[in-house]
């Protein structure tokens, strides 16, 4: 498989890819089983607090968005009198040329790299290698990803889609070549696998020059930086390098130190169904009380727009901008489920690279993406599981129509075919997805009565679909979704493969 | 660069023009707390933060402050090379039978090369969090550089009960100030830990594979 995203097919075709693809279906199965039970019992142990501090968690990052660029300018501004450097990103391009030239600066071929996710929807990997300049992933999922010259298939555990055996023989087959081998007598015990890990990792810990992270937040009062993370490389990044280069997204900014707690509770909990995670780094600029040295004394923050500010005009898409990456909206969807990350072609996957992703690049630019708000079945999960609440159907609902509109001169229309493409996977599971059809916003018909009555999950959804995308359904009586069970349309269809490119 | 470039204004420009309109909101959120009836008693808040914190399968001894040198004193090994940070209370540093000092006034004192030659470290904390069962470091005396507790294998780290806080926001408002001081923290629950490979959870991937909190009463 390619390491790139670009030119991967639409979503629909991908999706039938995955389908086939049993190992993956079952590893995904799995984790999202876990992972989502953790959750939900931590949040029945949170009780009547939850609801309270789901509202709490989404004000405070409305709120930081609602402003931001007097955020931004005091982020800056806290950051530079504690002796950090700040360097502004408008585009992907931008974010890179600064952290390799940070790099070069320091005379270094390598960097060690905490997984984030703004850094990898900048590519910056790619772009050093370019350079000259390895960037060595050393989250144990990004390792294997890497490794294995792979794609990450999921925000929290991206290597979900490799069973142990696999692990393994990716780790005696390439480790030799990019540092400490794997011990030859290598066992597929979890145990041993995290072992060779560590060993293979810590030699390129102890002698990094330079170091390179995201941030899970950027405190503005103060100019803290915060990273939330499991294994401890994060820290060993932070830490140990003399130099270290931050790629921050514009839109995590939270406004005071005090409002970090709701979502330092909302995050580990939603995340990976823990009461907190094993670590959570915090530290403002390379300052050092009292004299003594603590960290990377030289530290540059790189502030990254790249189609942020699109989606912060987008008056219904904006509340995109609060998500904090917990991936709970992966864990409960049908559709993510039975896909994977793969197909959403993007490392935004999921539910919120269903919105996110238009929203960051734009509709109208590419099948791909204009294919992603057809992604789901609007059966609502998602918000619920939502943190901070972030209504991804009203936004899937809202970037449809713009999709459509973006398509209306077309003959036929692109984005028609592309919809109905998406809805005849979507939908061929009757069985469990019998509420869906009646949101779905697919059938002419049914869209027209969305517009007055309500959505299956009980909010009004007068409003919810703008003059175009009423024209275009007015236009055209559609087809309602098949009744045909998922495993009928498998087997008349070969998985999928015999309606090809219809 | 910090100051201004042609990328900083453009963004900050996009940033105005796409929220025109917008009101701000300039209260800062104050977010909920639990609210139990009874409250908890200061004992029973204790109580479940060693209960947590031994959920994250890390050590945890609760002795009485008299009893805190002997204790301590059985936990090393005489060979047990044990990183001990500046301004180590004296009691605990005399607990300490192989002490490795990391004291350089110029903070360059051990190297991480140094620190991975070494089996435990040994430091106090400055908040315990029952609720999540977290320890927060804030690295000043007694804490020691970050890289002191992450490197060595062991991390014994002494919590003292008024130092415990029932939930989260309980503890923001003494962090506040370590981070106004310009302090770095480290939250620790329980040692690190990966379930990366087919959600099977390994300890100890990274930082100490041991975490041995000792809380004192
Ligand atoms: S959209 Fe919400 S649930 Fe999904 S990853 Fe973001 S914060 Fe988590």
């Amino acid at each position: 498989m390619s390491r790139t995203f670009v030119g991967m097919p639409p979503f629909p075709s991908a999706a039938r890819e995955a389908l086939g693809d049993t190992q993956l279906r079952h590893n995904l199965a799995h984790a999202t089983g876990v992972i989502r039970d953790k959750r939900a019992r931590l949040v029945e142990e949170q009780g009547d607090l939850w609801e309270p501090l789901r509202l709490a968690g989404a004000a405070v990052k409305q709120r930081a968005l609602d402003d931001l660029a007097t955020h931004l300018e005091q982020l800056e501004a806290s950051l530079t009198a504690a002796g950090a450097t700040v360097h502004w990103a408008r585009d992907a391009e931008e974010a890179c040329r600064v952290v390799a030239s940070v790099a070069r600066s320091h005379g270094v071929d390598e960097v060690v790299k905490v997984k984030s996710m703004a850094t990898a929807e900048i590519e910056l990997n790619e772009h050093l290698e370019a350079d000259g300049i390895a960037a060595w992933e050393t989250d144990l999922a990004e390792l294997i990803v890497q490794l294995g010259e792979d794609l990450p298939s999921h925000i929290l555990v991206p290597a979900i889609h490799r069973n142990r055996a696999e692990i393994r023989e990716i780790f005696l087959r390439r480790m030799a070549a990019v540092g400490r081998p794997a011990p030859v007598d290598l066992t597929d015990e979890p145990e041993v696998l995290a072992a060779a890990a560590r060993e293979h990792l810590r030699e390129k810990f102890l002698r990094a020059k330079v170091g390179v992270s995201g941030a899970n937040f950027a405190v503005a009062e103060t100019g803290t930086l915060v990273v939330v993370e499991s294994e401890g490389n994060g820290r060993m990044c932070l830490t140990l390098p003399e130099v270290l280069v931050s790629v921050v997204g514009i839109e995590k900014v939270v406004p005071t130190f005090a409002e970090l707690d709701p979502l330092l509770r909302l995050l580990p909990r939603s995340s990976t169904g823990e009461r907190m995670n094993p670590y959570t780094s915090m530290w403002t600029g390379p300052a050092a009380p009292d004299g003594t040295a603590d960290g990377p004394q030289e530290v540059h923050v790189v502030l990254l727009d790249n189609g942020r500010t699109r989606a912060l005009a987008d008056d219904t898409g904006r509340q995109a901008l609060r998500c904090i990456r917990c991936s709970a909206c992966l864990n409960v969807c049908p559709v993510y489920e039975r896909t994977g990350g793969h197909a959403y072609g993007s490392v935004y996957p999921g539910p919120i690279g269903a919105i996110l992703n238009p929203l960051l690049t734009g509709t109208g630019v590419d099948e791909q993406t204009d294919s992603l708000p057809y992604a789901s079945t609007l059966c609502g999960a998602c918000f619920e599981a939502c943190p901070v609440r972030i209504d991804i159907p009203e936004v899937l609902v809202h970037l449809r129509s713009k999709v459509v509109d973006g398509h209306r001169g077309d003959r036929p229309p692109k984005a028609e075919t592309v919809a109905m493409r998406a809805a005849g996977w979507a939908f061929a599971d009757a069985s469990r997805l019998g509420l869906v059809e009646k949101a779905s916003g697919l059938s002419g018909r049914v869209l027209a009565r969305l517009s007055r009555t309500t959505l299956p999950w009980g909010r009004p959804a007068a409003g919810r679909l703008p003059g175009p995308a009423a024209a275009w359904t007015g236009a055209r009586d559609l087809p309602a979704p098949p009744a045909e069970s998922f495993r009928g349309w498998w087997d008349r269809t070969d998985g999928g493969r015999a309606e090809g490119e219809r | 660069m910090s100051g201004r470039t042609p990328a900083r204004d453009e963004i900050l420009g996009r940033v105005r023009s796409a929220l025109a309109g917008v009101e701000p909101t300039h209260e800062p959120v104050l977010a909920p707390s639990a609210v139990h009836d009874p409250m908890p008693t200061h004992e029973q808040v204790v109580d479940l933060f060693a209960e947590r914190v031994a959920d994250y399968r890390a050590v945890v001894d609760r002795v009485a402050a008299a009893d805190l040198p002997g204790h301590l004193a059985g936990l090393f090994a005489p060979t047990e090379r044990v990183v001990v940070p500046p301004g180590l209370d004296g009691d605990l540093l005399a607990a300490v039978p192989t002490p490795v000092a990391d004291a350089h006034p110029t903070g360059s004192g051990l190297t991480a090369a140094d620190l991975d030659a070494t089996d435990a470290v040994l430091t106090t904390a400055t908040v315990g969090i029952a609720e999540t069962g977290t320890i927060v470091l804030d690295h000043g005396p007694g804490q020691g550089r970050r890289a002191l507790t992450l490197v060595p294998d062991r991390h014994v780290c002494v919590v003292r009960a008024d130092q415990v806080v029932p939930d989260v926001p309980d503890a923001m408002a003494p962090l506040g100030g370590s981070i106004a001081a310009g302090r770095p923290l480290t939250w620790i629950s329980g040692p690190s830990a990966t379930s990366d490979i087919e959600l099977t959870r390994v300890e100890g991937v990274h930082g100490p594979r041991t975490l041995h909190v000792v809380l004192v009463e």
